[in-house]
């Protein structure tokens, strides 16, 4: 598994080493490759988050739990431009300042994101999927012009491939089971070559091995990708956290080894205790 | 070409042609009157009426049943191509109108000296062509430009092109607007120096009709077996993840809605010298919600049912409307209704489940990918 990883060349953005990727415009000199600072975010006077302050490592694997509506998917709103922050700021790298961005300018400076409910193209047939997602000029001309070259095809296959969905290329990919789907837009995402990976609850209506292979390729993944990873499942975790964020009402409560989140006493409080 | 249509698709695009090029002009000029076999002008007419309709229904879907942007404001681009050709058809009348002047008689009957700003240059065919095209493209351009960009989208955007061609009518019914008020423009006399009623006349707009009808259809087909096809369906289906996946669909959207409208303009301007009238009423809302049924009828992101939905709906208005003029719009409902609730892929969800018929006639898949 993890070694047919290691061999899609065109996954890894910036090389093995994480210490420095600067391609595309990204400027992560200092190591750091997502960096949120005081951000607030309002609705109603309710406050969604409240001066999140989060840095996220180049090729870090950083795993975000809190309770329901502690902030987790609305920080992920802000960070890929769903959601403008009413204070603080965001930025991608050293350089890149994800307020002054639309949702579209976010995913092709190299964020890339995966939704709570699964969120795929269901009648576009499963490799048509992946055509779309794959990382290409993708302005309306250019679009309208394009014709797949073999090596596009190639890496259609390719990551059909290590999603096992080779067998479904040419079927609906409404017709996929829930797991199928979240591996679908896993894909989807890998394909677009993004520098930093948001999962939004990926393992959600996996079955045990489904889990399992997930976990392997997220560990895979990190080094060559950063992966901000949200879930609710504990023993999924467990498995690929190295260091973990809580979040509880908006803002950051606890960060640091599982073990030490886990026996922190006012994390225990608000979500593992109860 | 094999990306396009499958044999069967040529074979019955090849046949329709047929029938439009061939089997209409012999029978409407070289057949006799008085031959059982002769096909009058009504039907002449009749027929090159409904292509521009299939021509509207076309555009239509393109926007609806690809990008799932429901339009209730496509009659106004209808009626745009219409009043520029229409101002043209006015200049062609010369003197020959009833108050023997140079100006059209509407402008006389208002005492008018000379022409308002915007009828100018409407003398030459060239700039009406020119008008056609981007009068209803701008409209469209601008003002998909601002709908898109504040995200307005489902029933809002419906609402709101139901609001702008409700405006417009009110606009072009007022004398004052120039477009001669809720007579419009009619009495055409010539097209182009031929006179505009002969029966070749007649049967060279109904053939150019025709073939804009065929090239309109391959054109939108290109366009929905291309990756920005697929990029529509996508839009239509989750434009959030098409967003996340660095597509800025504001961008798709402005341009297919504006590519509808030109192709909804054209349509209006072949449908003014057939029917030799154009007045405000085709910007009634009630006009544009009818573009839609046609293309619920038939089937929406098909194409070839929108073509379908058009004939059948507005074959069986003729029908009606002379039998029992006022129950047509009950029949309409009623068609609406029924196609809503048991045929929800149109008339070619049926088609498809006949012998025969390919498995796929509305995907926008395209060969194999892996």
């Amino acid at each position: 598994m993890s070694a047919a990883v290691h061999a899609q060349s065109g996954f890894g953005a910036g090389g093995g080493s994480a210490a420095h990727v600067a391609t595309g415009g990204l400027d992560t000199t200092h190591g750091v490759v997502l960096y949120l600072d005081g951000i607030t975010v309002s609705f109603d006077g309710f406050k969604a988050l409240n001066k999140l302050s989060l840095s996220i490592d180049v090729g870090e694997l950083r795993c975000v739990i809190g309770p329901n509506g502690a902030g987790k998917t609305t920080m992920m709103d802000v960070i890929t431009g769903r959601t403008r922050a009413d204070s603080g700021t965001a930025y991608f790298g050293q350089t890149i300042d994800l307020a002054n961005l639309s949702e579209a300018e976010i995913a092709q400076a190299g964020i890339g994101r995966k939704f709570q409910m699964p969120t795929i193209f269901e009648r576009l047939t499963v490799a048509e999927n992946v055509e779309l997602a794959m990382k290409a000029d993708k302005r309306v001309r250019r679009t309208l012009f394009h014709r797949l070259s073999s090596e596009e095809r190639d890496r259609i296959a390719e990551s059909l491939r290590l999603m096992r969905l080779e067998a479904a290329a040419d079927r609906p990919a409404g017709l996929l089971s829930h797991g199928e789907k979240q591996w679908l837009e896993i894909g989807m995402l890998l394909v677009q070559e993004p520098k930093l990976l948001l999962l939004d609850e990926p393992v959600a209506g996996m079955s045990d091995a489904e889990t399992e292979r997930t976990a392997e390729l997220f560990l895979s993944l990190a080094g060559k990708h950063s992966l901000v990873v949200v879930e609710h499942d504990m023993a999924f975790i467990g498995k690929i956290a190295r260091k973990v964020t809580v979040l509880h009402e908006g803002s950051v409560l606890a960060e640091g080894p599982m073990q030490q989140v886990q026996n922190d006493p006012r994390v225990i409080e608000v979500y593992l205790g109860r | 070409m094999s990306r396009l249509y499958g044999a069967r698709g040529w074979a019955i695009l090849g046949a329709c042609s047929l029938v439009v090029f061939v089997v209409f002009p012999l029978l409407n000029l070289a057949v006799p009157p008085e031959h059982p076999l002769h096909l009058s002008a009504f039907w002449v007419t009749l027929a090159g009426k409904i292509m521009c309709y299939a021509m509207v229904a076309v555009a239509m879907d393109l926007v609806w049943g690809y990008a799932g942007i429901l339009s209730l404001g496509h009659g106004l681009f209808f009626a745009l191509g219409g009043y520029a050709m229409g101002m043209y058809l006015m200049r062609q009348i010369g003197r020959e109108g009833q108050y023997q002047s140079d100006m059209p008689d509407f402008m006389v009957f208002l005492d008018w000296k000379e022409f308002p700003w915007h009828w100018w240059m409407t003398d030459q065919f060239w700039w009406a062509l020119l008008l056609i095209v981007a009068v209803p493209g701008l409209l469209a351009l601008v003002f998909g430009y601002f709908a898109f960009r504040s995200r307005v989208k489902g029933v809002y955007f419906s609402i709101i092109t139901q609001a702008l061609t409700f405006a417009a009518m009110l606009l072009f019914f007022r004398n004052a607007t120039g477009f001669g008020g809720n007579n419009g423009f009619t009495d055409f006399k010539r097209i182009l120096g031929f006179p505009i009623t002969t029966p070749e006349t007649r049967m060279a707009l109904f053939a150019i009709t025709g073939a804009a009808l065929i090239g309109t259809l391959l054109l939108a087909r290109w366009i929905v077996t291309s990756k920005l096809g697929r990029v529509l369906a996508a839009i239509r289906d989750a434009e959030p993840r098409v967003m996340f996946c660095g597509y800025d669909t504001m961008h798709y959207k402005v341009a297919i809605f504006t590519l509808s409208a030109v192709l909804a303009g054209i349509a209006g301007a072949l449908y003014v010298p057939q029917v030799g009238i154009i007045n405000p009423s085709e910007m009634s809302p009630a006009n544009s919600i009818e573009i839609a049924i046609w293309v619920a009828v038939g089937g929406r992101g098909t194409l070839a049912g929108a073509i379908l939905g058009a004939g059948l709906v507005n074959g069986a208005k003729s029908y009606f409307t002379v039998a029992f003029p006022e129950y047509w719009l009950f029949a309409l409902g009623a068609i609406f209704i029924l196609v809503t609730l048991f045929l929800p892929r149109g008339v070619m969800g049926l088609l498809e489940h006949l012998p025969g018929a390919s498995r796929h006639p509305s995907s926008t898949r395209r060969g194999k990918t892996a």
